[in-house]
């Protein structure tokens, strides 16, 4: 008998994440997908719009990540208002920018790592729910825990810090930057009372790193066999190829290691890169027109960037990088699992990046603004925590955006995790009739490691749980399941 | 003379989504009366999301009012007691009242009072204006609301 599972993972009003396994008679995976159900258009949501206001707009886009869309619809301002693509700043208005981001980093890193990864490594994937949580966490190991906490309030002082309240966040506008950073903030992100502080966020990074080792030294099979297929990386890195997740030139590696795009200036993106319609899903796929919708896809990502990247310039991270580099012989890493130990390395990174940013004196005073002649065309691209994030838009002779496209990560991530939902369907799911709780599990591991943003700006209460229901040939439901 | 805050009123939600922004307009309100009515006992904080680290922000107080957009069937607004939860959620991206309080439970050992006030909305899209219907319960909520403040700006806290 053949069948349809449908894993359906709503969490938010309108938009949510819907896997569907089609087995056939013999319980062989003949086909998997991960449907996008929600329409969320927000391209229009700019549209007629003074193009000044777009960095304060875009962060309604994403409750999770403001500052991302903020800083990226920033960049692509930049370019309108004639101040370059990056290099035009003022040395106070890149810094400052950087310094807002990667305390964005390091927050966004944080929680996955210590709210949804942490969980899944402590206590299994096939692990009660109601133990797989950071609670669970925190009867098991109160330290790692109170850690998470107190290293995510960390990364939204120097965000509050740089860019201000938390909604209405203004901290960037088109050619650089509001304000400079105060000295009473730098004195208390740099040598506030313990643990909050630089160092002790530097200490405790590395803390979880080896956290992580000791973990992977038991379970290697898990970390390194759990969801591994081959991929292309694609990310920005810096003109001389070091990691830099602020700005760049755009670099794509296959899945042995050879470069299929040649450090482009972003500008120029839609020359290179195109997105493909699919009839059952939302979200579109992106991929490298040179070789093709079939062959063209990518990841993005920590994992991407580790593989895109030559090295990191910060002493510690850089450390670890050779490290992550020596387990793959220099090769390309398509372990998904691997995704945890590149944002953990990404984490111990921008905490040496805030150090390094508080103490220049740049942030404290110097010009904040470039202008130039204004353009009618800009595009930003950033490294957001999930990956590249893509803002594009085009103007009138009035002001108003006329244009907005913009592809953000997980968008990027669309094709890729698709084949880890097919992977790991393949392995956990071939040949069995019913939906155990740890099958369930397996396909959402397989999907987080990415930390797909399906719709986070919008959770009013009245959410489902998540749900899988299982159909035979003729479509009638035979197994239904809930978890809360 | 009151005391430092202990009351903290938290909304949260996107006021780029319609009435998915009622948890954060009315936190904005009460915030502008709690100035003019300089009641110190109350702190108000809003965000698009709850998340981990509010645990930290909920632990050191005795009295906490989330306020959030609702769904669910409800005429206009109503307020109910949150009570600790383990519930899981699939993303990193939230985290409920409930779970936060547990949170806190077991991190720091602390049960703070927690209320959520639900505010029905209507309408989700990609805009910044509300519903009428949304705008007339965000005007019964905040009547509420600031009477409940009244009622416990000086609110003690037996459990914690």
């Amino acid at each position: 008998m053949g069948q349809k599972i449908t894993i359906d993972p709503v969490t938010r009003v309108e938009g949510h994440g819907k896997v569907t396994i089609y087995m056939d008679n013999d319980g062989n995976i003949e086909q998997t997908r991960l449907h996008i159900v929600e329409f969320r258009g927000f391209e229009r949501f700019t549209q007629g719009r003074p193009y000044w206001e777009a960095p304060v707009l875009v962060q309604r886009l994403c409750g999770i990540c403001p500052v991302s869309h903020h800083l990226a619809a920033a960049k692509a301002m930049d370019v309108i208002v004639g101040a370059g693509t990056g290099e035009g700043l003022t040395p106070t208005g890149e810094k400052m920018r950087r310094l807002m981001h990667y305390g964005q980093i390091f927050q966004s890193h944080t929680l996955h790592f210590f709210h949804l990864a942490s969980p899944d490594l402590l206590f299994g994937v096939d692990a009660d729910p109601l133990k797989r949580n950071i609670i669970g966490v925190t009867i098991e190991n109160k330290e790692l825990a109170v850690q998470g906490v107190l290293m995510r309030k960390y990364g939204q002082e120097v965000i509050k810090a740089t860019a201000g309240k938390k909604i209405h966040g203004t901290g960037a506008i088109p050619g650089g930057i509001n304000k400079h950073l105060s000295t009473e903030d730098k004195e208390y992100l740099l040598n506030g009372l313990e643990p909050m502080n630089i160092n002790k966020m530097i200490e405790w990074s590395q803390a979880a790193l080896d956290f992580f080792h000791e973990y992977h030294s038991k379970n290697k099979d898990l970390i390194d066999n759990f969801s591994v297929f081959p991929s292309s990386s694609l990310s920005l890195v810096r003109k001389d190829g070091a990691l830099d997740l602020y700005h760049g030139v755009l670099r794509a590696v296959n899945a042995e290691g050879k470069t299929i795009l040649h450090d482009i200036d972003y500008q120029e993106y839609y020359k290179y890169i195109d997105e493909e319609v699919r009839s059952w899903s939302y979200m579109k796929f992106p991929y490298l027109k040179e070789l093709g919708k079939n062959a063209g896809w990518y990841m993005v990502g920590p994992l991407a960037r580790m593989n895109t990247a030559e090295f990191i310039d910060t002493p510690v991270a850089q450390k670890e990088f050779l490290r992550f580099k020596a387990y793959t012989k220099g090769k390309p890493n398509n372990m998904s699992m691997h995704m945890h130990w590149a944002r953990l390395i990404e984490i111990l990174h921008s905490a040496e990046m805030i150090k390094q940013l508080l103490n220049d004196p740049d942030i404290l005073k110097g010009e904040l603004l470039t202008k130039g002649q204004k353009q009618l065309e800009g595009v930003g691209l950033i490294e957001a925590p999930r990956g590249t994030l893509f803002h594009h838009y085009k103007i009138n002779e009035n002001d108003q955006i006329v244009m907005a496209n913009l592809i953000v990560s997980t968008t990027n991530n669309n094709q890729p995790m698709n084949e880890a939902v097919n992977f790991v369907a393949n392995k956990v799911m071939k040949g069995k009739l019913k939906i155990t709780e740890g099958m369930m599990n397996a396909v959402e591991v397989a999907i987080r490691a990415y930390d797909p943003c399906l719709s986070c700006a919008t959770h009013a209460l009245g959410q489902m749980p998540l749900e899988i229901s299982l159909y035979n040939v003729n479509n009638e439901l035979i197994d239904l399941k809930r978890s809360y | 003379m009151d005391k430092v805050p202990e009351i903290l009123i938290y909304g949260y939600g996107n006021p780029g989504r319609q009435d998915d922004g009622l948890g954060i307009f009315l936190s904005e309100k009460i915030d502008n009366w709690i100035k003019e009515e300089n009641i110190l006992s109350v702190k108000v904080d809003y965000n698009y999301q709850l998340n981990i680290e509010d645990a930290l922000e909920i632990a050191d107080k005795n009295l906490v009012i989330f306020i959030d957009a609702s769904k669910e069937e409800i005429n206009d607004y109503y307020l109910t007691k949150v009570k600790p939860s383990d519930r899981l959620e699939f993303t990193t991206h939230t985290v409920s009242p409930s779970y936060l309080l547990n949170l806190c439970k077991v991190i720091y050992n602390k049960t703070p009072d927690i209320y959520l006030l639900h505010i029905k909305g209507y309408k989700w899209e990609f805009l910044e204006e509300m519903t009428e219907d949304a705008k007339n319960n965000l005007s019964k909520a905040y009547d509420f609301l600031k009477e409940f403040i009244v009622n416990n700006k000086n609110y003690i806290n037996n459990t914690s």
